[in-house]
């Protein structure tokens, strides 16, 4: 029987009595006999109590193997998490509400979003902010929406987005008659400014560019975004959360939109989700930003209340012709994003950025030393880098484990990108150089 | 209402200013229709349209409704104002026009006042 | 209430960091934001105090009976969310060695063959973030198989005028055109309407069934067919799954691709709107196009499963980052397992029971759209009453609110006039819905009685209505400083 039915038998019985029914079957009349016949037949475990599930569920997650420490991101980033994150993130009222379109209910929810965007806006510089997308790669999908114009139908991707970003674009986009060119990376890591004047013309709509790139390269922004400008493209910069309380911020360097993953922002790796898409726009982009928007108004006695607002924009009411098809987000994880902001605040939200950006600088430099090893890019980066050494990434990871080390994330080419967060200590960075070293 | 304007069967009202020109806007019924105004989309002035062709349109805080153009010719002004203050439109929907149209060739089906009367009668 | 920014004083902070313990690095200068950072600078206290007024301005399943048609808000079982919040879980790098995510992997592949037997399919995956993503996954699917077949003169996809907005608006993203059909005095497909546009440009048919008034669509089979006959896919629309889960299977009914929703048929809370999660199933021959990556079983040479990734051969490439929204399709699946076989049918059914005793309660008093019997949900409408009295769905909506009770779904679908969609689901006791019934009966009475009460609902929340017109005239989106004086 379902766990969780309230009532009991007798009362359900004593229900159908009271609608002149024999059993809740004969609500199905209108099926077809085989079409029941064939759900009964259908093979599928029986039920399990609370202890069961809970001994199935433990035995799956100890058959992942938890690494102590973690050297790897190329997407997905171990920061710590503030405990005061997962204990508000639980509330059940926050956990269990619908999206707030019954804005007496819901002031609540409706703040923590209002609050949200503005944090949103404030770590970019611009103008406007919706309540999320589902995830980094798809919010890069919908800015390149924003950017397509009737007669401009040409994006321009750098390569150093993260490669399931321009995959997720290139499947959004395929029956839409819509070009996708990837811009190459220079020698040194960075978009080739070189290449981007070459790409552009007048069918150009917009131009994304990662920061830091999924190298860990610090990009220039604003000197390609400069050359999008004058061909008249829209800039998107899809941004590293953390990163941005010490790079320039998007308004800085001349964008029109900046997105990015949310997750470095509280909430876990997770086996790669949820995780939250966030975007925010100039002003003049407000009416095509996607999804949901919380505005700020008042009701008849003049208090303060927020609503759910520009609604005209959204599916359900434009139907076809909405500018996404986005109804449910990831509100939760833009809650846990806003709370993580909230309690590290500006001070503690740099010195994350300070810490990661100084450990990755630190590890370069020593894993720089060993003998063979050098470090593939001179530009600056943030706190990714890439190494090339005499033995295969492969084989670095296999011995790394032994020590309860994740490595970094292997490149098809035999290159290395590590990643350092402030969860790394000046000690674990030794020893995992000596291990390195002694692994030759 | 007033007498001397033209209806077309989507509820925009037209107003002949010269032989070949035309001011259009969103008829009484339809503004009442769809409620308080939030934001109006209109045409690019230089803009080639169409009999029906879809040229913008209006907002309220539940519902989308499209502008079409009642007759063939160029865009040659839109009231920039509404796009500021789309509420005018609620307030005096036959000062408040939404776009000029200027070397008009065709016309839609445009109705007199007394006949459009009937025709917003009979669509319920 | 105050804004966390209007709570800040310069300087006050919550330390949860230690000092550095390398050199610190300095970036050039060109490469250093120079554009303040103002977030909100608070201590501990105050924020846990922050978001505590906040959550009690919020009102969740945990809160009270939250009737939302076509939205399955049924309990959220605790155990779920425990167990998606093991380390063994959430500690793990989606880009691990795949030896090492063997736990994640057999929990997706397992939740795949679980949710495919009870909806008749034979692949799914849990890439889709949400409904939407799924339906759009599915008609990329639908423009890839017909391709394939070089049947590109497939560009239409069909849907009632009672469908979700997502519909017609995933439509348009895979590249298709909208056909819009009327429906049937029974909010079901009218037949003839469908016939007439049944042609060589159907790419497909999107259909929920049971339809969003409530009713199982009695001529299903004949639907899918003749949607078959014409060359087109039939897609399953699971918005209303919980009505029939267990009982009668998608896959039966003659359809070849749905999306669930995880977080209304499978229990997994909302969040205030996500995450979701809206795994798309399939029929074998559509398998190919399926996006990567695909978690797979493989019987290892000791005779024990390894679990790998593959992708399809003829995919339609990637919907979204790794794999989709992996902690919601666990809390699912430890919820599938819960109710096992029985639990999964007794849910239907019960879900249906519920709808149909509180619509009996209400049928004297309200005027619903259709006869019954109902399936998991009923629409009320308000027409009558607005005429009479000015009264609409919206000011019952509001009274409700009054009561302790969410809303039922306010004017959807649109093809029934001040709609008012009851969806009480099974997780709600008999007391509860006759609480929710007695509740629409006092309102009723005042109706009459004592309207202005309702045109002022709601009196006893936080705020009263509040003013959307100018919210979207004049978007203030965001918090700004206060300009000194």
């Amino acid at each position: 029987m379902c766990a969780y039915l309230p009532s009991t038998e007798a009362e359900r019985r004593a229900m159908l009595e009271a609608l002149g029914k024999e059993s809740a079957l004969d609500f199905f009349s209108s099926v077809p006999a085989e079409q029941l016949a064939a759900a009964e037949r259908v093979d599928l475990p029986e039920g399990m109590s609370e202890l069961e599930l809970s001994r199935k569920l433990n035995g799956l997650a100890a058959k992942n193997r938890q690494f102590a420490k973690i050297y790897r991101g190329y997407g997905a980033y171990n920061h710590y998490i503030p405990a005061m994150v997962d204990e508000i993130a639980t509330r059940q009222a926050f956990v269990t509400t619908y999206t707030p379109y019954q804005a007496e209910l819901s002031q609540g929810v409706l703040q923590t979003i209002f609050e949200y965007q503005t944090m949103i806006c404030q770590l970019t510089g611009l103008d406007v902010s919706n309540a999320s997308v589902y995830d980094g790669a798809t919010a890069a999908a919908e800015a390149v929406n924003m950017c397509l114009e009737r007669r401009r139908r040409h994006v321009l991707l750098s390569e150093g987005l993260h490669p399931q970003t321009i995959e997720t674009v290139k499947s959004r986009f395929q029956y839409l008659n819509v070009e996708v060119t990837l811009i190459p990376l220079a020698e040194s890591g960075e978009t080739s400014v070189e290449a981007l004047a070459e790409l552009l013309d007048e069918t150009v709509c917009g131009v994304l560019v990662a920061q830091p790139n999924v190298l860990g390269i610090i990009e220039p922004a604003a000197e390609l975004f400069a050359l999008a400008k004058k061909a008249g493209a829209k800039s998107v910069l899809s941004i590293n959360p953390i990163a941005a309380a010490i790079l320039p911020a998007a308004a800085e360097v001349g964008v029109d939109i900046a997105v990015g993953e949310g997750q470095p922002l509280g909430m876990p790796l997770s086996f790669g989700g949820p995780g939250l898409g966030f975007m925010a726009a100039r002003q003049d982009m407000m009416r095509r930003l996607p999804g949901r928007i919380v505005g700020q108004t008042t009701d008849a006695e003049g208090r303060r209340a927020f609503v759910l607002t520009l609604q005209a924009r959204e599916q359900h009411i434009r139907r076809e012709r909405a500018m996404s098809n986005i109804c449910s987000n990831q509100a939760l994880c833009a809650l846990r994003a806003g709370v993580y902001l909230t309690v590290m605040g500006p001070q503690g939200l740099r010195e994350v950025a300070e810490l990661s950006l100084s450990k990755a600088h630190y590890l370069a430099a020593r894993l720089a030393e060993l003998p063979g090893w050098s470090l593939r890019f001179d530009g600056e980066f943030f706190h990714e880098f890439v190494t090339d050494a005499p033995i295969s990434g492969e084989k670095i990871n296999a011995v790394l484990r032994e020590h309860d080390i994740l490595g970094g994330y292997p490149l098809a080419d035999g290159g290395m990108v590590w990643c350092c967060t402030e969860t790394v200590t000046r000690e674990d960075m030794d020893e995992l150089v000596n291990i390195l070293r002694e692994v030759g | 209402m007033s007498s001397n304007l033209k209806y077309s069967k989507t509820h925009e009202w037209v107003d002949f200013i010269a032989p070949d020109r035309v001011r259009v806007g969103l008829s009484d019924h339809a503004q009442e229709s769809m409620g308080d105004l939030v934001f109006v989309t209109l045409p690019e002035v230089g803009q080639e349209v169409s009999v029906g062709d879809v040229v913008g349109d209006v907002e309220s805080v539940k519902a989308v409704s499209d502008l079409y153009s009642p007759v063939s010719g160029v865009v040659v002004a839109v009231n920039e104002e509404l796009e500021d203050r789309p509420e005018l439109i609620n307030e005096e929907p036959y000062s408040a026009w939404l776009f000029e149209i200027d070397q008009v060739t065709e016309q839609a089906e445009l109705l007199d006042q007394a006949a459009y009367e009937a025709f917003c009668e009979e669509e319920g | 209430m105050q804004l966390s920014f209007e709570k800040s004083v310069a300087g006050r902070r919550t330390y949860v960091l230690p000092a550095p313990d390398v050199p610190k690095y300095e970036l050039p200068a060109e490469m250093r934001r120079t554009l303040e950072l103002p977030l909100p600078e608070m201590g501990e206290p105050d924020i846990n105090r922050h978001y505590s007024a906040l959550e009690r301005r919020s009102f969740g399943v945990n809160d009270g009976p939250y009737p939302l048609g076509s939205c399955t808000m049924k309990y959220n079982p605790i155990i779920n969310d425990q167990l998606a919040s093991l380390p063994g879980f959430t500690q793990i790098h989606p880009l691990q060695e795949i030896d090492t995510v063997q736990g994640c992997l057999q929990a997706l592949v397992e939740a795949e063959k679980f949710l495919a037997a009870v909806t008749g399919m034979d692949r799914m995956t849990f890439q889709p973030a949400a409904g939407a993503h799924g339906e759009f996954t599915a008609l990329l699917m639908v423009k890839a198989y017909h391709e394939d077949r070089g049947d590109s003169e497939r560009t239409q996809i069909i849907v009632p005028d009672s469908a979700h907005g997502t519909n017609p608006a995933s439509a348009a993203m895979a590249g298709f055109e909208t056909v819009n059909i009327p429906s049937n005095e029974a909010g079901g497909v009218d037949l003839d309407g469908l016939k007439k546009v049944l042609g060589p440009k159907t790419a497909g048919l999107m259909l929920t069934n049971p339809n969003t008034l409530g009713i199982f669509d009695p001529n299903i089979e004949e639907i899918t067919a003749l949607v078959h006959e014409a060359g087109g896919l039939n897609y399953y629309d699971g918005a209303n799954l919980n009505a029939v889960m267990g009982v009668a299977r998608p896959g039966d009914m003659g359809f070849d691709l749905v999306h669930l929703n995880l977080h209304k048929t499978f229990s997994t809370p909302h969040g205030g709107g996500g995450p979701g999660s809206g795994p798309v199933g399939c029929k074998a021959f559509l398998a190919e196009f399926l996006p990567h990556d695909m978690p797979i079983a493989r019987k290892g040479e000791d005779g024990e499963y390894v679990y790998d990734l593959e992708v399809p051969e003829k995919t339609i490439g990637r919907v979204r980052s790794f794999y989709g929204n992996f902690l919601v399709t666990l809390k699912a699946y430890a919820y599938a397992l819960r109710l096992g076989k029985a639990g999964i049918r007794a849910a239907a059914l019960t879900a249906v029971l519920n709808a149909n005793y509180m619509a009996e309660g209400l049928r004297d008093y309200y005027d619903i759209s259709v006869p019954g019997p109902y399936m998991h949900e009923f629409v009320l409408t308000i027409e009558p009453l607005r005429q009479e009295y000015g009264i609409t769905a919206m000011d019952i909506a509001k009274a409700i609110q009054e009561k302790g009770i969410h809303p039922p779904t306010m004017y959807f679908p649109l093809n029934v006039k001040e709609a008012l969609m009851v969806e009480p689901t099974e997780t709600e006791s008999r007391e509860t819905l006759d609480m929710m019934i007695e509740a629409l009966r006092e309102i009723r009475s005042r109706v009459d009685s004592d309207p202005e009460s309702l045109r002022q609902a709601p009196r006893t929340t936080v705020i009263g209505r509040p003013d959307e017109t100018t919210a979207a005239r004049n978007p203030i989106l965001r918090y700004t400083e206060p300009e000194a004086e």
